[in-house]
């Protein structure tokens, strides 16, 4: 098992959480995580995996923050 | 038939001229700065008598597209000694085309230590003398020229800030609420103050809607470019959702939220001050979530920000102000940066400038970092009454680093840089460093690609292809600010194809042209090789291209990155 910190923002967090700490059995990827989360990946806008940006099927390791974010823009 | 209104100061005149043949194609940034390098001697004092101060509406403007309202604003720079170019909404620039003005140059200084206004209708401008309002804040203004000419009237208006001719005074710009949009960047509400002049109104009552060449082909156009803005997630949801304040916590999560005077790149408050945060006071409180700074906007990233009891307290609340009071000064309170906000509305002094520049006054001591009192004290005791040290703060980031000895000092040209670190968002950098413009993320909007999923990710810490993609960018911005559209046009256009063909087909609908992509982006090489070559005759070589040293020095947490661009590098830019 591994623990990772998962962050939802703008309309993710709506009816879901912030900021969680969540639990996965390896080898996790945040496909997963959207699945179980019940985002489709053609929501997703940015995800980043420790401020990086990074792709859905990246292997997550132990102490990943993970930031999930839909289209979103300013300027 | 479309004229140019010229007025003098200097003898108090006014005449109307046609518009010469190598304007006619011209709009928006794209005439205000054609006319600023052809009139302006380039090397003179920006309040002296030998500024122009120039107001173009974009070449879509007045017409039914959507998001066409931006008026440019033009002259040389009293904040950075180079050409500028300030765009806002509002309602003049829709009411400058109606009426068939192409654009309205106010050249020389009175004689006498008196204020003006000048009224612009269709046949003319008139000039009159001003005593009553002069002092007053431009909620005031714009109240009392409402209550005189109707609500209808367009107004654009200096508050105490220009009057003192601070160098980041802006012109405020009445919105279809009565409220203030604002030429930001750059001082324009000094030059304007130099040239005596408190607020212009604007009345386009009686004239028609505009003439297009061909209404047909316009609307068809018009139809496909509005649907584009719509169906992109950006432009037709997100933002008139969570505003541009949505920006916060995903640039503290990529390590680009300048923190604490640009020492750090995320702020621990970060989810306080986010837009996320913002939506929810705001449904909380009754106030609106969406509202547009021009009629026909259907993007509406504005909003109506109310206090704890529901009172009105400002609109137009953007990711920049909130960035540079929040994180940039350690504040975690957005009340406060709200009342902030509304504060600089009102004085009339530029929301970023003010800011950035903020960090800078904690930085030498002024007040602490943390501290919003300080901040409204100072604006309100200080900058809003002229105090001597309201003068210094008001002139801007790069005067208060000088006069307090501080060398953690975030300008570009002397124009404070904004909200987005350049050494993790690397893009941006290179934007900051070559717009003609001083440090402005508009100039050449490198986020979008870097950090926000929208065109082709160009990753934010690496050099590679940084500078190629500033350069597309600022040739694309400097051609959309040339059409009055809203720069957020560029979400939808970066990524739907259909987008930017109909926008080229509503400006050959409109004047009866044949325009290629290839024109269009010509036209943005023209505009900004230009805007370059004032700024050399001015004296701004490209030495003044550069990042200010600390971004060499000082690593930013949490990726450690440095600004590690060389200035051949950098340089490179130019080569188009």
């Amino acid at each position: 098992m591994i623990s990772v910190t998962v962050k939802l923002f703008a309309q993710f967090r709506n009816d879901r959480f912030k900021i969680e700490q969540r639990d996965y059995v390896e080898p996790a990827t945040t496909r997963q995580i959207l699945e179980e989360l019940k985002i489709s990946a053609d929501e997703l806008g940015v995800l980043m995996i420790n401020n990086r940006h990074a792709e859905l099927d990246q292997r997550l390791t132990e102490g990943d923050s993970v930031g999930i974010f839909p289209l979103v823009g300013g300027g | 038939m479309d004229k140019i209104f010229r007025v003098n100061m200097t003898n108090l005149t006014t005449t109307t001229e046609e518009v010469p043949a190598e304007w006619v194609g011209l709009g928006g940034r794209a005439l205000t700065s054609t006319i600023v390098a052809s009139e302006v001697i380039p090397t003179c004092h920006a309040l002296g008598p030998n500024n122009k101060l120039v107001f173009a509406p974009g070449l879509l403007s007045g017409t039914a597209a959507a998001q066409s309202g931006r008026m440019s604003c033009g002259a040389k720079s009293p904040l950075t000694g180079g050409i500028k170019e300030s765009n806002s909404g509002g309602t003049t620039a829709q009411q400058f085309a109606r009426m068939e003005i192409k654009a309205l140059i106010i050249e020389g200084l009175p004689k006498e230590d008196k204020f003006y206004s000048l009224h612009v209708t269709k046949d003319g401008v008139t000039i009159a003398e001003e005593s009553e309002l002069i002092g007053k804040g431009n909620f005031a203004v714009i109240e009392d020229q409402m209550a005189k000419k109707g609500d209808k009237i367009g107004v654009m208006t200096i508050g105490i800030a220009g009057e003192l001719k601070m160098a980041a005074a802006n012109i405020s710009v009445k919105d279809p609420d009565g409220k203030i949009r604002s030429h930001g960047r750059g001082g324009m509400g000094a030059v304007m103050g130099s040239k005596k002049i408190k607020f212009i109104t604007v009345d386009a009552e009686g004239c028609g809607p505009l003439q297009l060449a061909d209404p047909d082909k316009f609307k068809k156009a018009s139809r496909v470019f509005a649907k584009s803005m719509l169906d992109h997630p950006v432009s037709g949801k997100a933002m008139g959702t969570y505003g541009t304040n949505v920006l916060v916590n995903i640039l503290n999560e990529a390590g680009g939220l300048p923190t604490h005077n640009f020492r750090y790149g995320q702020f621990d408050d970060h989810d306080k001050i986010s837009g996320e945060t913002m939506h929810d006071t705001i449904i909380e409180r009754g106030g609106k979530v969406k509202h547009g700074c021009h009629k026909g906007c259907i993007i509406q990233c504005s909003q109506v920000y109310n206090d704890k009891d529901g009172n009105y307290v400002t609109s137009g609340f953007e990711y920049e102000t909130i960035w540079g009071m929040g994180a940039n000064c350690c504040i975690s309170d957005l009340d406060a940066i709200a009342e902030a906000d509304s504060l600089m509305d009102d004085i009339g002094i530029d929301s970023i400038e003010t800011v950035v520049m903020f960090g800078v006054a904690m930085e030498a001591g002024i007040i602490e970092f943390g501290d919003a009192q300080g901040i409204l004290r100072l604006l309100r005791e200080d900058i809003g009454k002229g105090t001597p040290l309201g003068r210094i703060l008001g002139s801007g980031t790069g005067i208060v680093g000088k006069v307090y000895g501080v060398t953690r000092v975030p300008v570009v040209k002397n124009q404070g840089i904004p909200a987005y670190d350049p050494r993790s968002v690397k893009g941006i950098g290179i934007t900051y460093a070559t717009s003609t413009m001083g440090a402005d993320h508009t100039a050449g909007y490198t986020i979008a690609t870097n950090l926000l999923g929208v065109g082709e990710f160009v990753d934010p810490l690496s050099k590679v292809g940084q500078v190629e993609l500033s350069r597309n960018l600022q040739i694309a911005s400097a051609a959309i600010d040339s059409t009055g559209m809203c720069i957020f046009i560029a979400f939808p256009a970066l990524d739907i194809p259909e987008c930017l063909p109909a926008l080229i087909d509503m400006i050959n609908a409109r004047f009866g042209c044949e325009l290629s992509g290839d024109d269009v982006t010509a036209l943005g090489k023209s505009v900004l090789k230009l805007e370059r070559q004032f700024n050399l005759d001015a004296g701004l070589s490209s030495k003044e291209d550069r990042l200010p040293e600390f971004f060499k020095s000082d690593p930013v947490s949490p990726h450690n990155a440095v600004w590690d661009f060389s200035d051949a590098e950098i340089d490179e830019f130019w080569n188009f």
